[in-house]
């Protein structure tokens, strides 16, 4: 029964793996940029959390309320002023670039945050929990976690088929100079992307802070998982990375059974044979680049 | 045809050449006027420069970012404690064993991480860095995460530091004539043409995957070797946190400031901005965390704004080349027919 409460506690894990990936999935698909600091972001949005629940004295999960459009704005100027001139580049710049932001992040909210890690307190919700038998219960916030992955997810599939902007999404991922010659706004698709997946990757800060601790230096944990989730998956398939944090949750969490040492080593394990066997992923259309 | 003259060298390399052999000598002979501390600062400011121009080797000019380093930097201290702590190896034998080591564990690790390209490549040397830390972790005779002393034997504390400083300057040094050594041979053409226009260098028959998968291998081996003097004047290896051998902070992240900053794709570039990047570090010993939102503020400046870096726009300025990689092709009579690309991607 421990397995099986492992199992049911991985998929609910999963849940926030897959919200992590899902801005970094996002940014490869339609810009092909790839965000070191994703991670750090994250942490960012959750130590505002911590400090709007402080001094406005609410709950951490009413601060999304404020974190979430702020994290909307700071992805689209950040696009805008910054990330714009390395998109399309040579990646290493891209890669330099987005690493210099996180340890930028890293090291501002070590000084004004200190070492320590810290938690968001949601109260009651915290500890509530769905009891199926003796020894699986479903907690209530790894629950709502996982539902608003599936949220975001299927409202981002949504918007990507059906608006107008979603098919420019689409136009932009294929070929940015054709969809750029068909009158579409590129430079606003990808600020809006970046916009996008800065305030998903929030979201998922935030949850993190509830589930969990965080200290200044938990964001490049987050983007490994994160990435790790993005290539089990498959690249260009949103519903790949759900499955693809799913399965990194439920091996994260086999592996703890088997040994708490082993947890993250054999997530590490499980994407390593993905990469191995299968680069393109579970639900991966196309090979990586 | 006319005939036609292939050239590389030109009158201010071979000045500084000799500038560059005198310093050298000066620099061997340290221990004989410096203080024992100013050898204790130049072996980590030979460390950070041996790494930096593998790193360069592998991004500037072979195209292969990784920021998985530091996984090279941890073993080759990890390999080095297990042969002198378990294997009652020498200290100074075990460090071009454990380098050996390390470069042939760099092949496995290849394989995996050459299935991503470009930035999911670096995040996969990432991943791959931290999958090696958490299993030595779980290696109880290497002290498992609370790290491990160095067993000292048959040394006296002086001949113990200066050997341990020339063996610093060898892989720093060496590191820069390495750099030039490759870049100017066949293997070095292939990279640098990969680096212009790798369709183009494909279409040539340059074997992409197994030039970069070469670079890779060096940079692992030169990477472990520069390891061993920076721990052996240490005398401890810890997995992370200050002085961490698997450490992003404390190596990955330095590296790709002193080539970004000092000028990535270039042999001089890494030597200034490893210089750069020490003596500001310590002049701002108390201030590390200002100091390092600085160096990341910078960083990505220069590659947003200034991509050549510092050696990149000095050379734009004044047109001299110090490590001459580049191939002039000119006529008999003195005519500029050709050269090889100028600097790293635009």
């Amino acid at each position: 029964m421990v397995w099986v409460n492992a199992i049911v506690q991985g998929i609910l894990l999963g849940g926030l793996y897959a919200l992590f990936a899902t801005g970094l999935s996002l940014a490869f698909g339609v810009m092909r940029f790839v965000n070191l600091a994703h991670g750090d972001m994250a942490i960012l949005a959750a130590f505002m959390a911590f400090s709007l629940t402080n001094s406005l004295d609410i709950n951490p999960l009413l601060t999304l309320l404020i974190v979430l459009p702020g994290a909307f704005i700071v992805g689209f100027v950040l696009q805008r002023l910054v990330f714009d001139r390395v998109v399309g580049v040579d990646p290493s710049f891209q890669i330099v670039a987005t690493f210099g932001v996180g340890v930028i992040i890293q090291n501002a909210l070590l000084e004004k945050y200190t070492a320590d890690t810290r938690g968001l307190n949601v109260g009651r919700l915290e500890t509530a929990t769905i009891r199926l038998n003796d020894t699986i219960g479903i907690g209530w916030m790894p629950l709502i976690t996982l539902m608003c992955a599936v949220a975001v997810l299927a409202s981002l599939a949504l918007f990507i088929r059906h608006t107008k902007l979603g098919r420019a999404f689409r136009a932009t991922s294929d070929d940015p100079d054709a969809a750029r010659l068909m009158g579409i706004d590129v430079r606003r698709v990808f600020a809006v992307a970046m916009a996008l997946a800065i305030t998903t990757v929030a979201l998922a800060g935030v949850l993190l802070g509830v589930r969990g601790s965080f200290g200044p230096f938990s964001g490049p944990e987050n983007l490994i998982f994160a990435f790790e989730a993005v290539v089990i998956g498959g690249l260009g398939s949103l519903w790949g990375t759900l499955a693809g944090g799913v399965t990194l949750g439920v091996a994260q969490l086999i592996g703890n059974q088997i040994d708490p040492q082993w947890g993250q080593l054999a997530g590490h394990i499980v994407f390593l044979a993905v990469l191995v066997t299968r680069p393109t992923g579970m639900f991966g259309k196309v090979a990586l680049r | 045809m006319t005939d036609v003259k292939v050239s590389r060298g030109t009158v201010s390399s071979r000045v500084f050449a000799v500038l560059a052999a005198a310093a050298i000598v000066i620099m061997a002979f340290l221990p004989s006027w410096g203080e024992p501390a100013t050898q204790r600062k130049m072996v980590e400011l030979f460390t950070l420069l041996a790494l930096a121009q593998m790193w360069n080797l592998l991004a500037g000019f072979g195209g292969v970012v990784s920021v998985g380093q530091q996984a090279f930097m941890g073993l080759g201290a990890y390999a080095m404690v297990s042969l002198v702590n378990v294997h009652g190896k020498d200290m100074y034998l075990s460090v071009p064993i454990s380098a050996v080591i390390v470069a042939a564990l760099a092949v496995p690790m290849g394989l995996v991480a050459f299935r991503l390209r470009g930035s999911y490549f670096a995040i996969g040397t990432w991943v791959l860095a931290e999958v090696v830390s958490k299993v030595i972790i779980t290696v109880k005779s290497l002290g498992a995460g609370d790290g491990v002393s160095l067993k000292v034997s048959g040394y006296s504390v002086s001949s113990r530091q200066d050997l341990t400083y020339w063996l610093a300057m060898g892989t720093g040094v060496g590191s820069v004539l390495l750099a030039y050594v490759i870049l100017r041979s066949r293997l070095g053409l292939q990279m640098q043409s990969i680096r212009d226009d790798e369709g183009g260098a494909r279409g040539l028959g340059v074997n992409v995957y197994r030039v970069r998968f070469q670079i890779w291998v060096i940079a692992a081996f030169w990477t472990a070797l520069a390891a061993a003097p920076y721990y052996l004047q240490q005398l401890r290896v810890q997995p992370v946190g200050t002085g961490g051998a698997f450490s992003v902070v404390q190596w990955t992240a330095p590296i790709i400031f002193i080539v970004v900053i000092g000028g990535i794709g270039t042999i001089e570039g890494p030597i200034i901005g490893a210089v750069i990047y020490y003596v500001l570090r310590n002049k701002f010993q108390d201030h590390q965390t200002v100091y390092l939102i600085s160096m990341g503020a910078v960083a990505l400046a220069v590659a947003l704004w200034l991509q050549g870096g510092i050696w990149g726009t000095i050379r734009r300025w004044i047109g001299i080349d110090l490590f001459p990689v580049r191939r002039r092709v000119r006529t008999a009579s003195g005519q500029a027919v050709a050269q090889t690309s100028t600097s790293a991607p635009p």
